[in-house]
């Protein structure tokens, strides 16, 4: 074995020579970057990076602040109901798709639409529709029905669900898309055999279509997941963290205390907490999915 | 090793202000309202005029809080402008501390400012290890109360003269359909309020313990308990004010939708731009009406250490130019601000304005808050306090056990 390692190494040369710049980049912005951010989260940084070690003090004063409590509530609460519900009305949304209608590419166009705004604009256009003055509230009220009232935005209890209301317009047509893919790979000997052997649609597609879709799930699901984590500018055009502070998100305190603040310490505590929650998702996950078929 | 460099760099500049070429500088600030865009105008003009320099504008939407990061990772990252506009205080401490600001020692002896501007604690703010690090340009106090005469007078009750009668009045402007107070939806404003029920309702020397010296004791004395109690009476009386931004608020004093909204001296810029006459149309209680106290705050330009000679002379230019009486005056009658020295002639000033440099004549400045606190701690308190403001669960206590906590890890 020994006598073919180097032959390996020099194999495909150019592509391994080509990948250098990416490497570099991985290594010395990615990695370097995320330990040094790590470590600068343990000393007193105001607005510049100072190497004064104070252990865990940032993070003791992070979790003791109301505001990041909620943010991470908040997290749980978004990121809960935009993986169901994108998932859910994604395939469903798809599966309609699937059912050889007439006008497939407008309606689809239609609804992937959203999907090429950004949030900011997602974000602008949503607090106009939500606002009881201007959005809909107005439009059913002018109908006649004076008692009706939709006014997330201005509820603290209920403003996050405003906020996945936006974020599930905006990132379901995609989703979508993916699972129309998904579906259309599927092989149409296989509802053949299905309708043969007198299976119901619904069935089908619980017990063995879906099954089949197991690498795009994946894509979604990662896809999903990382829109989820990085939530910032939806928050900060949408309602800008408010009622109070009903609507915060993690990302939005990293920024605000790093570059408001002029507090980088606890901007680093509180990022290394988003990592240290990406990280308890993705290693197990990856061990499952990646660890498994070396062995086998 | 760069920093050396660009302190040598600025050395040389020095010694060879001599001779001068003319220079493009760009001037970063966050004034772009009606009323501020028109004072910068005054700044750029007196610039392009009086000197063979260029005035380039550098302005950031948005209020100080998306500004500030962006000047300030400009500076740090290499790229500084020739100058840039900040609050008096501490908010650019770690740029001094780091080197990264232009001495301005020399302007500030050669042009007498340690005599000419008032009050001083201004120039201290500016001062690091007896060095001046900024140029104060303007003083801006935030504790005053803006009332409507229209929606008293719909409400059939006279306009009140102090806080106290404010609240008195409440009820009768509740039942007229208007909304007691006006007050935006964002910490700053709110914490702008609390302070300035700190300081006019409470003695001097409580908020200084609690704001200079920081003290935990008296952050959770009986005294500042009652500005909570207060404060829990402005969330009541502002429950109706649906809107973010302070221009929005001042707007619903200005149509009469508001009773009442407190505010910065830089809300009657939008008074002047609506064509409201002070004491006639608006009333204005400095302090609330109930002491004759301001806290001086403002803004002043701060000049990144630059490589280039000539752009470095430039900037000691400029910095002159911004507390000569001339542009003082053209500057602060368009900002609705107080110039920052004593010996220039404001006729020209309205009443509001007036009364101010009276209270500021008289010697009864005390430190703003901005000067005495830094943004990490200006930040927890705007949290807590946009918390405070939206939620009328949260007690006067619990908030003033949270506010406790905020001041003990105070630097």
């Amino acid at each position: 074995m020994a006598a073919s390692r180097p032959k390996s190494l020099f194999r495909n040369l150019n592509a391994k020579i080509a990948a250098i710049p990416m490497i570099i980049t991985a290594l010395v912005v990615f990695t370097g970057g995320t330990l040094w951010t790590v470590a600068y989260s343990f000393t007193k940084s105001k607005m510049l990076p100072k190497w004064k070690f104070v252990g865990f003090d940032q993070y003791e004063r992070l979790w003791d602040t109301r505001r990041w409590m909620v943010s991470i509530e908040n997290l749980f609460i978004y990121g809960l109901c935009m993986l169901v519900l994108s998932f859910v009305l994604g395939f469903i949304l798809a599966a309609l798709m699937d059912q050889k209608i007439r006008f497939e590419n407008t309606f689809r166009t239609i609804i992937l639409y959203p999907f090429a705004l950004s949030f900011i604009v997602t974000g602008l256009v949503w607090q106009w529709l939500l606002n009881p003055d201007l959005g809909v509230s107005n439009v059913v009220r002018a109908l006649g029905w004076d008692s009706f009232a939709f006014d997330p935005l201005y509820n603290a209890q209920i403003a996050i669900f405003g906020v996945v209301i936006a974020g599930l317009w905006q990132g379901t047509g995609l989703i979508m898309v993916l699972m129309l893919a998904g579906l259309r790979g599927i092989d149409q000997d296989i509802w053949k055999a299905s309708r043969v052997d007198g299976i119901p649609a619904w069935k089908t597609y619980l017990f063995i279509v879906i099954p089949m879709m197991r690498p795009v799930f994946i894509t979604t699901l990662v896809l999903i997941a990382s829109g989820i984590v990085k939530v910032y500018d939806l928050i900060v055009a949408m309602t800008g963290g408010g009622p109070g502070v009903s609507t915060e998100m993690p990302a939005k305190y990293v920024y605000d205390y790093m570059f408001g603040g002029q507090n980088l310490g606890q901007g680093f505590a509180a990022s290394t907490m988003m990592l240290l929650a990406v990280l308890i998702v993705v290693i197990p996950w990856a061990m499952l999915e990646f660890g498994g078929k070396k062995r086998g | 090793m760069k920093l050396l460099k660009t302190m040598l760099a600025a050395s040389t500049a020095l010694t060879v202000a001599g001779t001068v070429h003319a220079a493009d500088l760009e001037v970063t600030h966050w004034w772009t309202s009606g009323g501020e865009a028109a004072a910068v105008g005054e700044l750029a003009k007196a610039l392009n005029e009086r000197t063979e320099h260029k005035w380039v504008d550098g302005a950031i939407a948005g209020s100080g809080n998306t500004a500030r990061p962006i000047m300030i990772s400009r500076i740090t990252g290499g790229d500084p402008m020739a100058a840039t506009q900040f609050n008096h205080g501490r908010q650019a401490e770690e740029l001094v501390e780091a080197g990264m600001m232009r001495d301005l020692t020399d302007i500030a002896e050669a042009n007498k400012w340690r005599e000419v501007i008032n009050p001083p604690a201004l120039l201290d703010a500016c001062t690091v290890d007896g060095k001046v690090y900024c140029a104060p340009l303007n003083i801006h106090s935030s504790q005053w109360l803006w009332l409507s005469d229209a929606a008293y007078k719909k409400a059939g009750v006279p306009v009140p003269t102090t806080w106290t009668e404010f609240v008195a009045s409440a009820p009768a402007l509740k039942e007229a359909g208007i909304t007691p107070l006006a007050m935006g939806k964002q910490g700053w404003q709110q914490n702008l309020a609390f302070n300035a029920m700190v300081i006019s309702l409470m003695p001097t020397d409580v908020y200084l313990s609690v704001f200079q010296d920081k003290d935990a004791d008296a952050a959770a004395s009986a005294e500042v308990l009652e500005i909570f109690k207060t404060a829990a009476i402005a969330r009541d009386l502002s429950a109706d004010s649906n809107v973010q931004d302070w221009n929005q608020a001042t707007n619903l004093v200005i149509t009469g939708q508001a009773g009442g909204q407190i505010m910065g001296d830089w809300a009657q810029g939008e008074f002047a731009v609506a064509g409201q006459v002070a004491g006639q149309d608006y009333h204005c209680l400095p302090g609330l009406g109930e002491r004759d106290v301001l806290l001086a705050g403002g803004d002043a330009f701060y000049f990144p250490v630059l490589d280039d000679a000539d752009k470095s002379a430039a900037q000691g230019e400029l910095a002159a130019l911004l507390v000569d009486p001339d542009v003082q005056v053209a500057f602060n009658l368009k900002k609705g601000s107080l110039p920052v020295r004593g010996d220039v002639n404001l006729d020209a000033a309205n009443d509001c304005m007036k009364k101010g440099l009276e209270i500021l004549g008289r010697g009864n400045a005390v430190p703003d808050w901005n000067i005495l606190i830094t943004s990490d701690t200006r930040a927890q308190l705007e949290d807590l306090f946009v918390e405070f403001f939206a939620d009328s669960s949260i007690t006067a206590e619990a908030a003033q056990e949270r506010f406790v906590g905020i001041m003990e890890d105070a630097e």
